[in-house]
């Protein structure tokens, strides 16, 4: 309950801090929480926005299960042989700092405009978290549960599938918290760039057109939904520490 | 100790083949044609071309123009984060209201508040500065705090036992001991800044790194593109790479 009345106070603040900037820059430069709230109760009701949300909803939901299913695939591979995994850290870490939307490009020449460029971008953000936490909870196993599957004589895919992956679970989890905002973040510039659908294309065109109550109304949208989801997955996360 | 040290150099040996291999292989496919010239020109192409193109100082001026943002966001968030961290720490009601805020801001795509800062900073370098700042100011905040919460108690203790003054106490026994971890939050700082600043450039701005990418992609100047990207990935390496090794340095001294 205290946790609860602790959030809603940061939210008041925050709330109280936009609405004291709208006053200061004027209305044109930052609309009124009041008045976004108002444009996004409006947009919620067009079949438009919905569709743009689908268009985004889809592409997120590819992602999201080819970066978790390639991460956990791979970070399983660079846990269980620990030189790979030496060899592989640094080079993941490089990759993960780096700002990949310089590799756009690339990405869009390779893929073409459209889903599949949105959703490869998408994976670039969300994989490396995911593999990352995977590799490190594999290291961190205790030593005693492969020394029992090896005195069961499990084959290996037995290992990975009855052992390991149940003793990762809850790190896979907290990797996928920070692959899923990392995932939502690279398919939404994926839609800036270059789509024609979707929430991203929706904040590029507002942002043209100078529509500023359009794109804090999305923007609010998005922080709702991806605090949400961040909620939800911790709430998991922490249920499955404790078990 | 030996076999350790054996094992770390021989990992760094095969990590270093396997880039190399990796770029031989894009090399030989690029030339072969596999990988057609205009989905991606040979690494060498690209080399070569940026080492002309950093003789000719084509893109001196965006290169220069965004090192500075990315220079001043990190100052910025770096100072901005240590202050409010330690404001945070010092407060801790507010710290216990913030503390979830913290653990999920990551979740929202900052990026998005961009063409807000822009309508309200206008289009140059301080929105740009700014996304970047609100992107990498938290993970310094977040170090400052953990640094701060383990600092050991009988250096504390030490302190009080030789009645050092408040700020003799700050400065030499706080500040070494926090120093690691703000270390390990400079390094993520600098890291978002990158990100921060390339991003957005690419989104919308006149100048920059990010922008000449964006630009040369829109004219299908390959060879400019992939020798800024290049730039960009061979930069943030190096980048990294001595980050780390200051803070190995530091971490080593913390174990012992």
């Amino acid at each position: 309950m205290k946790r609860v009345v602790d959030s809603l106070l940061v939210a008041l603040v925050i709330v109280a801090c936009w609405q004291c900037l709208h006053w200061a820059v004027g209305n044109s430069s930052l609309s009124s929480p009041w008045s976004t709230v108002q444009a996004l109760v409006q947009m919620l009701g067009t079949a438009a926005f919905w569709d743009n949300v689908g268009e985004t909803a889809r592409a997120l939901a590819y992602a999201l299960v080819i970066a978790l299913a390639g991460g956990v695939a791979l970070g399983v591979l660079l846990g269980v042989n620990r030189l790979s995994g030496v060899v592989a850290e640094p080079i993941l870490l490089n990759l993960y700092s780096l700002p990949k939307v310089t590799l756009y490009p690339l990405v869009l020449l390779v893929f073409g405009l459209g889903l599949s460029a949105k959703v490869a971008f998408g994976v670039m953000h969300g994989l490396i978290p995911i593999l990352m936490f995977t590799m490190n909870a594999i290291r961190e196993m205790r030593p005693v549960y492969l020394r029992a599957s090896k005195t069961m004589r499990l084959s290996f895919a037995r290992t990975i599938v009855h052992v390991v992956l149940p003793a990762i679970f809850p790190e896979v989890v907290s990797g996928l918290r920070l692959g899923f905002s990392l995932t939502l973040l690279g398919v939404l510039i994926g839609e800036m760039f270059a789509s024609q659908r979707g929430l991203g294309y929706l904040l590029t065109s507002a942002m043209n057109l100078g529509d500023i109550r359009t794109i804090m109304a999305v923007a609010l949208f998005l922080t709702v939904f991806a605090l949400a989801c961040n909620g939800l997955l911790m709430m998991a996360d922490r249920r499955l520490k404790h078990r | 100790m030996r076999t350790w040290e054996f094992e770390v150099k021989s990992a760094s040996l095969i990590r270093i083949a396997v880039v190399a291999g990796f770029i031989v292989l894009i090399e030989l496919l690029c030339r072969s044609g596999i990988i057609p010239a205009s989905v991606l020109i040979p690494p060498s192409a690209m080399f070569t071309h940026g080492v002309d193109l950093l003789r000719g100082g084509k893109f001196d001026h965006d290169i220069v123009t965004s090192l500075l943002n990315i220079v001043a966001a990190s100052i910025v968030s770096v100072l901005l984060g240590f202050a409010l961290g330690l404001g945070i720490h010092a407060l801790p009601s507010v710290r216990r209201s913030i503390e979830p805020l913290l653990s999920s801001y990551y979740a929202i795509p900052t990026f998005i508040f961009y063409p807000v800062f822009i309508v309200i900073l206008g289009i140059g370098s301080l929105p740009i500065i700014a996304i970047a700042v609100m992107l990498s100011v938290v993970t310094m905040i977040t170090a400052t705090l953990n640094g701060l919460d383990r600092i050991p108690r009988a250096l504390h203790k030490s302190a009080q036992v030789m009645r050092l003054s408040r700020w003799r106490s700050a400065i030499y026994i706080k500040l070494p001991a926090t120093l690691p971890y703000l270390f390990t939050g400079v390094k993520l700082s600098v890291a978002y800044a990158f990100i921060g600043v390339i991003a957005s450039e690419f989104i919308l701005s006149g100048s920059g790194i990010g922008y000449a990418i964006g630009y040369a992609y829109n004219n299908f100047q390959n060879d400019d593109m992939y020798s800024l990207m290049l730039f960009v990935l061979v930069l943030v390496t190096l980048v990294n790479v001595v980050l780390n090794r200051i803070d190995q340095r530091f971490q080593a001294r913390r174990r012992r």
